[in-house]
């Protein structure tokens, strides 16, 4: 990463403009060319610098729920149970962690039928519980994290 | 939601499309005025239904090796309290309260932290721990060893809002 990749790491965390040229404001802000910040946005998303570019929506806003779950899953099993819960679209996102439960994964619905259903969905596809951890209070969700040297 | 945002979002989930003009894009796909496109979009910022545009960087390549995942079991009365300073802490990039499943788990309060390494991981921990006092009763930091899939928000196709 370069310097031009951190700065757009860094400040376009926190906000892209809506209007016409979007990335020809932005560009301007940081110092670069319209092209060159399309060219560099695809570039660190082709890379997984990046995991995504847009909007981020706030589901619960939305009428929907995000929900925490996790499973514990056999290590000679891991890899395909994971395929088995990413193919579910409600799933958003899935991380391996070192804890007797050693998959944990959100969920994201539109309504809380929708979270019951995909759940049981997973316990029928895996013959695995699924331990859900609903949000009750969200004390705070922080917006970026900056690129370290 | 109007049928117009629920088709708006299904279009942008997926991320803003990379040309000069991408709400023009999006608004050709949907057959409606890249103004109205804006306006929803603005919209929806207000209310909050969009948190924000821009860019989500995965935290492993950016440098942050570190991602820990605390868990607290926190005396019911006081975790509120505690939950609001818990995440006013500057390591903390979100916290929640979260109820408990027992036998299997008796966390209540979760505090996911970054670092560069585990060590740096350990002393926020650390700071946490020191915020919760005599209010805890046990903790634990699962760390994550690998992101298995990360996409965002995914409507399902055809429901009306």
């Amino acid at each position: 990463m370069d310097d031009l990749d951190r700065a757009i790491v860094d400040r376009l965390q926190t906000g892209f403009p809506v209007c016409e040229r979007p990335f020809l404001e932005a560009a301007v802000a940081l110092g670069t060319t319209e092209d060159a910040l399309i060219g560099r946005i695809d570039r660190l998303l082709r890379d997984n610098t990046l995991t995504r570019f847009g909007p981020l929506f706030h589901v619960e806003r939305m009428g929907g729920a995000f929900t925490l779950a996790a499973m514990q899953v056999p290590a000679d099993r891991f890899d395909a149970v994971a395929g088995s819960v990413n193919a579910l679209p409600e799933v958003a996102h899935n991380y391996e962690r070192e804890n007797p439960l050693n998959m944990w994964f959100v969920l994201a619905t539109e309504t809380p039928a929708a979270t019951r259903e995909a759940v049981a969905r997973i316990e029928s596809r895996t013959g695995l519980p699924v331990l859900t951890f609903p949000k009750e209070r969200e004390y705070f969700v922080g917006l970026d994290l900056k690129a370290l040297r | 939601m109007t049928a117009l945002d629920r088709m708006l979002v299904r279009e942008l989930q997926n991320g803003l499309p990379l040309t000069t003009r991408p709400y023009d894009a999006v608004a050709q796909s949907l057959g409606v005025t890249p103004d109205l496109v804006r306006a929803r979009v603005n919209a929806m910022l207000e209310d909050g239904r969009i948190r924000r545009i821009g860019v989500v960087p995965n935290h492993y390549a950016l440098g942050w090796h570190a991602n820990g995942m605390s868990v607290w079991d926190v005396d019911d009365a006081s975790v509120d309290a505690l939950g609001a300073r818990v995440g006013a802490l500057p390591a903390v990039t979100h916290c929640y309260r979260r109820p408990r499943r027992l036998p299997d788990w008796r966390y209540n309060l979760f505090a996911m932290v970054h670092g560069r390494d585990r060590d740096e991981v350990a002393a926020h921990v650390a700071d946490i721990a020191s915020v919760l006092g005599d209010a805890v009763a046990a903790h634990d930091v699962l760390f994550s060893t690998r992101i298995l899939k990360k996409t965002g928000l995914r409507l399902a196709a055809g429901r009306a809002g």
